[in-house]
Formats: C-alpha cells, structure tokens, sequence
C-alpha cells in the first residue's frame, strides 16, 4: 500500500513537467503575429533584449532555487520517530551571501534597464510625426506633414522614424504595436509621446492596451509597413482624397452612395481624408475599399463581414455609436456594401508578412 | 474588593456560557467566533470569485465566443478582482488574525472586542453591498482599479461604479477599524516575557500587515471620495475638461495598491513561517532577518506604487527610480526565500498536508518573484504591462503565493479552531489537483502575454494565435475550481468522521497548541510567560515531550466582556446610510440631489444611535 502511494507519488510529480513539454511544443506550433518576442523595430528590439536579460537570469535563478527546495524536500524527509534534529537558528554568513548575490544579479538587470529607458526616452530625430487620436473604440491617425487624416490602418514608410503624438478624445487608451514599439498610454489631457521605425515591410496588428469601457476588447488597428515609393503613392492618394471615389457606372454601388447619404452614415462618416468636415464622430473612411481591416482591425475586409458590421454594428461591437436609421434590406445591405468596398483611393496592402 | 469581583462575574455567567444560537453568533465578541464568520464569509464569497473567474474563463476558451455579453464579461471580471482581494484573500487573512493573534500571544481576547465585532458587521455590510448590485444587473464594470476617467458619469453612467464606490468605502472602515485593533492588541496584549522579538513570525508580519492597512487604506479612502464627489456632486477632481487629471486617480490608487498587495501576502509570509518550522522539527532559520525583511519590504511597499504605471509616460527619471525601488524589493524576498529553505534544509521533514501547501507556496511564489522582476526592468514592462504576461505574475504571488499559503494555515489550525482532524489523504488529493490545476491555469498566460493578448479583454479574434493556449488554461481552471470542491468535501468528511483534535497534533512551538482544541472562550485558564522565542517547544524540551493533554477547566472567576449587538446595529446603520446614495432621489426637485435624504439620515441617525448606546454600555 505504502509502496503503492510512493509510485502514484513520483508519478504526479512528473506528470505536471512532461504535460507541460507537449502543451510548450504544441503552442510553439501556432503563428503569433502580435507577438512581443519577434521585434521589427529598433524600440522593439532594445526592449526585448533588456526582457531576455532578464529571462537569462531568471532561469538561472528559478533552476538554483527551486533545485534547492526540491533537494531539501527529497533529502530531508522525516519519520515521525526520527531523532529531533540539529536546532540551527541561523547564519549570519549564508544570510549575507544570500543578500549580496542577489544583490548583484539585479544590479546586471538595471545596468541595461537604466540604459534602455533613457535610450528610449530619446527625442526622435528626423522622424515622420503621426498623430494618434484614441476614441472609444478606434483609432484615428492624422499626418500633420502632409495634412492626411485616416483611421485604423497607420501607413508607414519602412525604416524611417515614426514620432507619434497622442491624446485622447474621451478615457485613457495605451498604443501597443508590439512588434515595433511597447505600450504607451493615451490622455485626454495631456499629450503622450513614443516613437518607432520597422525594419520590414508588412501589415502588423496592434490593439488598445488600457481597458476604456464595454468594447476594449475591439479596439485594434494596424500598421501597415511599405517601401518609400509604395508610402509615397499612398500620400499623393490620400492628400488627393476630398471626395468619395466615383461609382459611376456600378448601379448598385451608386444606389449604396445614395443610401450612404439617407441610412445616415454621412452623418458621422467622410470621405475626406485630406480636409475632413468639423465634428464628425465616426472614422474617416477615405480608402475603406483598400484596408485589409474592418470595425478598428477586427474584422477582415471582405463582402460577408462589410455587411455583417453594418447591418448589426451593435451585435458586433456592442456599446459602440454605430447605428443603422431604420430597417435595411438584403438589397439596400448589398448596395452599401459595393459602394464602400469601392472606395479604394490606393490599391491594397501587401498581405500580412510571414513573420514565423 | 472581592465582592465587586463577584459581583461583577455574576451577570456575565450566564452570557458567557449561552453559546448556541443564532443569536450568541449575533453578538459575540469572542475572537475566535469573529474569526469564524470571518472565515466563513470569506470562503463563501471566495467561491463566488472562483466561480465568477470559471465563467470568465469559458467566455476566453474560444475565439469571438458569444457565451458571455461584453458588459457581463467587464462586470464579472471587475467583481472577480475586487471579491478576491477585498472579500476572499483579506478576510481569511483576518480570520487568521482573529483566531490565532490572541492565542499566539497568549491573550484572552483582543484589545476592543466589541470593536472586533464591529469590523466584522462592517466587511460584512461592504461585501453584500457589492455583490447586490449583480440583482440590478448593475454589478462593478471598469476593473478593480477602477480607473478615471472612465469611472466619471459621463462614461459609467450606471450604478455599476456607485456600488464600487461604496463597497469599498464600507470596507475600508472595517479595513481600518480592525488594523487599529489588532495594531493595539499586538502592542499591549502580550503575555508576560513575550517580547517583541519573541514574537511568532505570523503576529509579526501581521503587526507589519496593520500598519500597511492603517496607512494605505486613508489614502483609497481620499481616492474613493474625491471620485464620490465628482460622481454625485459634479465635482472635477478626474475630469480633464475641467482641469482634473485622471493620472491623480492613477497615483493615489497605486499608492494605496502596491501596499495592499503586501497586505495580501505578508500574512500568508506569517503563516508559512509558522508550518514550516514546526514539520521541519527546526527552528525558523534567521528570525531576525524575516523579521527586518518584512518590515523592509512594508517600507518599500510605499515607495514602488509608480511602477504599476511606466506607460503612463513619466519620463527616464521617474521611471528608472522607480524601477530601481522595485528591483529593490526583491533582495528582502529573496532574503525571505532563503531563510524558509534554510529552515527546512537540515530538518526531519514530516510531510503532512499542511507542509505541502507550504512547500507549494514557496516553490510558485519563486515563480511570481521571478516575473516580478522582470516587471521591475522597465522596458521589459511597457511590452508585460496589461497583457497575460501580468496575469501570470500576480496569480503566482496571489493565488501561488497567498492561497496556497492560506490553505496551508487551514490545514494546519483548523484542528484547533474547530477540534477535529482533517483527513490527510484527501488533503494531499487536494493538493495535487490544486497544484497541477493551477500550474495548467496560470502558466501558459505568461506565454499568451508575451505572444501580445492584453488583459481585461472580453474576446479576442482568431488569427492572433490566442485560441490554443487559452482553451488549456479553460480546462486547467475547471480542474482548479474542483480541487476547491475536494477540499468542502473534506471538512465535511472529517467533520462526520469527528477524530478529535488534540490540544498539540503538531507538535508546534507557539501557545495556541497549550491549550485544548477547540479552545475555550477564555483561551488561557491561566496567562501563560514566555521565556524565549518558539515558546512551547521551550516547555517541551524543559518538561519533556509530549506536555499531557491540558485540562477543559471551567473558567470560574474569568472576566469576559459582555455580548453586544450595538457594533451591529453601527454597522447596519452605516450600510443603510450608504444605502441612501445608491436609492437616488425621493424627490424631482433639486434635479441635481442624486442620494436619498430620508435614508441617508435614518442611517445616520442609526449610526449615532448605535455609537452612543455602545459608548455607554457595561463591557
């Protein structure tokens, strides 16, 4: 019976470590593109080195100490009948090794530290600024240098210097592009500064880091990495945008321009990326035919989730503002959706990049 | 002289030995029954966080999964918080402090019992006054920490944030009003010879405990009123429009928050210093330095509060000192660490279930040190901060740390709080589901954090790579929630099996083990003297092991204070007063009055009532 127990004993304590190895190789599997641990920008890259340093020491730590315990619960295992052990009530030496060899580890963990916040702290120089506007749920980006507003989708050129200046417009929102930068909150009132470049192209997922109400979860955006050229296109195209994109000739999208204007979506939404109407609460919608993303970077930007948002926004993103005036029809659905997914000022994005 | 001795015992005979009903439970101010409902009450509502973190973690078990609304997710997971620190892991740590502060320092009761009885009622009144709110489908939604300016009308127009706000005021007081008890009674109640450095390590790191509490919970009190006035009375302490800052919410939050998180774990330090000496056979290995530690981390615990907050963007000079102050905190932990392993290192292990929960306690408090550090390097903290990654940490140091530790304390002193033995096999049963759970739980959040999901999200998309480690975690929570089944299932077993609990089953080393189990109302048939640290081993090795089993004598002549009912009629009064700002007004005119007069002044009044009648009653 003893011996029985003991066995069943040894085998729990195994059993935790070998479940632990097949859960690690199996997440290992899976394709994280909003990870911190693959940096693609400098910010990034100074961050995670000072979080690897810290890991190195970490491990070494967590396998000396735990070891110890582990030895001391293996080796000095009593019986009740056992002889009353040696009273020891201390050790001023082992107590000073063991203040000072920490001591000194974490003076290795603040060396880098200190080093990388001032580093970071660092004013950008020759950097693009880009502002960021957090709104309850979504972002809004407007580039002062070429007077261009947007919302949701930062395009950036690939290795310059992004210089972001942000506020809020309501609650306190944090900008998280993990890949390229770490978090920086968002104020309602007083201006917050970080700054990042990306070493490669591609579309990079970030999302709101503070909660800030019902629908925090639905709060993310994308960055979107290009050649310089590739930017530039996409400047001219945007500066160019004061009017929606002409669906001359597409009667059902003329008839979802029509229906743009009476279901009420004028109301808070423009076209106009480069001099937007005062006082509008929705985001710019300028160039919506080309994101990749819909609903602040949450949903793919095909026809099946374009009509799903904006015949039920509230059943998607609860909370939000979005509404639909009146009923729509399957019809009415279909036309708005053409015209929206007409409203391309630039062509598409590059796909998400491979960053496995 | 000794007819007013007489007389005096007289009436008190019958009060003090009335001990059934639902009425002496009423108007005790016996310790050990305040510890008790404690106890009780603070397990119950531990189950209900419990339960609210499994529905949370179904909501997380898929991607874009629709099994909880995004409000019900929001309010669930803002109760979830503030139910395990406020209603679970605070007060089983005070019942600890009720049940075993007085007989560890071999006193007869502490140092205001009816005051003791009072802080009860009051948690008591805080936590239903929170949990109510989920009948108004208006429970608490913008996090525990309740950040402004979300918190402001304009955004939480609900009652959700009405019933945070006075919850936790309703708490603090009981909070406040035990610390000035207990401080006092640490201070003043000691037995003869115990000096203050021959106190048990728990009455230590809880006379550290009541001086974090008497400190920190003022200032969330200021917090709590500043947000009340500019909720009810358009005040604009967080209302940036009106030159407010939400970052004030953020520092008097975080200066109360980071001393509240000692709070929740240096009593569990206390109780984990107990046991492992004693199933060591060893005395605690450099009393001095846990002593100085604990009190070093209390000091620092005051001075760290920024670091919950480097994204907020203070600047290089903040952040680095901050982060500093931080890393700091790990050398008297680690000191800590060491000591407990150099406790049990040379000792006769005796592997009873309360030295595995302890055992287990150090072994995952290391891990929530160890990514506590990594915190503390800043920039490593604006990727971790509001991610899993945080998650991880705290449930390691708060779940790994603190309940692990709180159930070792169960195991260890039930059989004297209630005098009869637990079942040992079921408690190592426990255990194990609870360790391997718990590891399955909370482990890969670390991994999940790193991998960029944020915390206090009610869904995440598919794509992000989010699915697979969370549906684990789901089912490790579901084997975690059952361990908690197994240990209900055990008390109930043993209770039934009723293996009567000897006065000393541990052989332990301090005074609660002289008397017999359960103890009696009096604790001490005589006071006892203490002539050195680790007293009762002391005796043992004077008198020769075992000491007989002590005698239940019938405490003729034992002044006890009197039963009353006045702390509960105070505390009421203080809810109903409460009450009166979540009823709204009576009356249309004037528009802006929010509360309700009447009840607000029946509760004061009540209040007043039951403060006077206290005030002029015999003890």
């Amino acid at each position: 019976m003893r011996f029985r127990s003991i066995a069943i004993g040894r085998l729990l304590w195994w059993s935790p470590l070998l479940t632990l190895l097949v859960l690690v190789a199996a997440g290992c599997a899976e394709n994280y593109p909003q990870t911190t641990l693959d940096p693609r920008g400098e910010f990034a890259r100074m961050v995670d080195d000072v979080f690897m340093t810290t890991v190195r020491w970490a491990i070494l730590v967590f396998v000396l100490v735990e070891g110890a315990l582990v030895v001391a619960i293996i080796k000095f295992r009593g019986k009740p009948d056992d002889p009353e052990p040696k009273q020891i009530h201390g050790s001023s030496v082992l107590e000073v090794v063991w203040t000072v060899i920490p001591a000194v580890i974490l003076v290795m963990v603040a060396i880098p530290t200190i080093k990388v916040i001032f580093e970071t702290a660092k004013e950008p120089a020759d950097a693009m600024v880009v502002e960021v506007i957090g709104h309850q749920w979504w972002w809004e980006f407007r580039y002062p240098e070429y007077g261009i507003t947007t919302a949701n989708e930062m395009y950036v050129p690939v290795d310059r210097t992004v210089d972001l200046r942000m506020v809020s417009d309501d609650v306190v929102h944090s900008f998280w592009v993990p890949q390229f930068a770490a978090k920086r909150d968002v104020f309602p009132n007083r201006e917050t500064r970080m700054w990042f470049n990306t070493e490669v192209t591609g579309e990079f997922p970030g999302q709101c880091a503070e909660f800030c109400g019902i629908q925090h979860a639905r709060m993310g955006f994308r960055v979107v990495s290009v050649e310089v050229a590739e930017f530039d296109s996409w400047v001219a195209g945007m500066s160019a945008a004061t009017e929606p994109v002409s669906v001359e000739g597409d009667s059902v999208a003329l008839a979802g321009q029509q229906l743009f204007l009476t279901k009420a979506c004028i109301g808070c939404h423009s076209f106009n990326a480069a001099a937007p109407p005062p006082g509008q609460i929705g985001p710019n919608l300028a160039n919506i035919g080309s994101r990749t993303m819909i609903a602040a970077g949450m949903l793919e930007n095909t026809d099946e989730n374009m009509a799903r948002w904006i015949s039920d926004p509230q059943g998607y993103k609860e909370g939000s503002l979005m509404v639909i005036a009146g009923e729509i029809t399957e019809a009415e659905l279909a036309a708005l959706v053409a015209y929206l997914r007409a409203q391309q000022v630039v062509a598409s994005p590059p796909v998400v990049a491979d960053i496995q | 002289m000794a007819t007013s001795a007489v007389e005096h015992a007289a009436p008190d005979a019958p009060a003090a030995h009335s001990k059934t009903g639902v009425w002496s439970w009423i108007t005790t101010v016996d310790h050990k029954r305040i510890g008790i409902m404690y106890g009780v009450s603070a397990f119950v509502f531990f189950m209900f966080g419990g339960l609210e973190a499994l529905l949370l973690r179904i909501q997380l078990g898929s991607a874009d999964n629709t099994f909880l609304s995004p409000d019900v997710y929001n309010q669930l997971f803002t109760m979830h918080g503030t139910t395990m620190i406020f209603l679970g892991v605070m007060p089983l740590s005070a019942m600890f402090f009720n049940f075993m502060i007085p007989l560890q320092i071999g006193a007869r009761d502490v140092v205001f019992p009816r005051l003791n009885s009072f802080s009860f009622w009051m948690f008591l009144v805080g936590a239903i006054v929170l949990n109510v709110s989920f009948l108004f489908n208006a429970a608490p939604n913008a996090g525990w920490f309740g950040y402004a300016n979300l918190t402001e009308t304009q955004y939480s127009p609900g009652l959700n944030t009405d019933f945070w706000v006075i919850g936790l005021m309703a708490l603090g007081v009981a909070s406040l009003a035990a610390a000035v008890n207990f401080f006092v009674t640490i201070i003043n109640m000691r037995a003869p010879g115990m000096r203050l450095l021959r106190m048990p390590m728990f009455v230590w790191m809880s006379f550290i405990t009541q001086v974090l509490l008497l400190l920190a919970f003022p200032i969330i009190t200021v917090a709590l009123i500043f947000l009340m006035a500019d909720r009810y009375f358009g005040a604009n302490f967080f209302q940036p429009d009106a030159n407010g800052d939400p970052m004030l919410w953020q520092h008097l939050f975080w200066i109360f928050g980071h001393p509240e998180v000692y709070i929740l774990i240096l009593p569990p330090f206390g109780i984990v210093s107990e046991i492992l000496p004693v199933f060591s056979r060893k005395p605690l290995f450099g009393y001095a330095a846990m002593v100085f530690s604990g009190a070093f981390i209390a000091v620092l615990g005051f001075g760290v509060w920024s670091h919950h907050m480097f994204a907020t963007g203070m600047g290089p000079i903040a952040d680095a000192s901050f982060g500093l102050l931080t890393l700091l905190i790990a050398i008297p932990t680690g000191v800590k660490i060491f000591n407990w392993i150099g406790t049990i290192w040379g000792g006769s292990l005796q592997m009873k279930t309360p030295m595995y929960f302890a055992l287990g306690f150090i072994a995952m408090f290391i891990i929530g040190g160890l990514s506590g550090i990594m915190h503390a390097a800043v920039p490593a903290d604006l990727q971790q901060t509001d991610t899993y990654f945080v998650v991880a940490h705290f449930h390691y140091v708060l779940f790994g740390g603190s309940i692990f530790a709180l159930l070792a304390g169960a195991y260890y002193w039930m059989p004297k709080m209630f005098g009869f033995m637990l079942n040992e096999r079921i408690g190592k049963i426990q255990f194990w589901l609870m360790f391997i759970g718990f590891n399955i739980t909370f482990f890969p959040m670390h991994f999940l954090g790193l991998h960029g999901m944020p915390r206090r999200v009610y869904t995440y998309p598919e794509g992000l790579g989010f699915e697979f480690w969370n549906l684990i975690e789901t089912a490790g929570s579901m084997l975690l929630g059952f361990s908690f089944l197994v240990f209900i299932w055990n008390i109930w077993l043993s209770k039934r099996a009723g293996v009567a609990a000897p006065a000393d089953p541990w052989d332990g080393a301090t005074l609660e083990w002289s008397i017999p189990s359960p103890p009696q109302e009096f604790n001490f048939a005589e006071i006892p003297t203490v002539h050195a640290r680790d007293p009762l081993w002391e005796q043992k090795r004077s008198q020769g092991r075992p000491l007989p089993e002590p005698p239940r004598v019938s405490g003729e002549g034992i002044h006890l204070p009197n039963p009353s009912v006045k702390p509960l009629i105070t505390a009421l009064g203080i809810g109903v007063f409460f009450t009166g700002f979540l009823l709204g007004s009576p009356w249309p005119i004037p528009a802006s009055l929010t509360i309700n007069l009447p009840v607000v002044l029946i509760g004061f009044a009540m209040t007043a009532y039951g403060i006077l009648s206290w005030a002029f009653e015999p003890a």
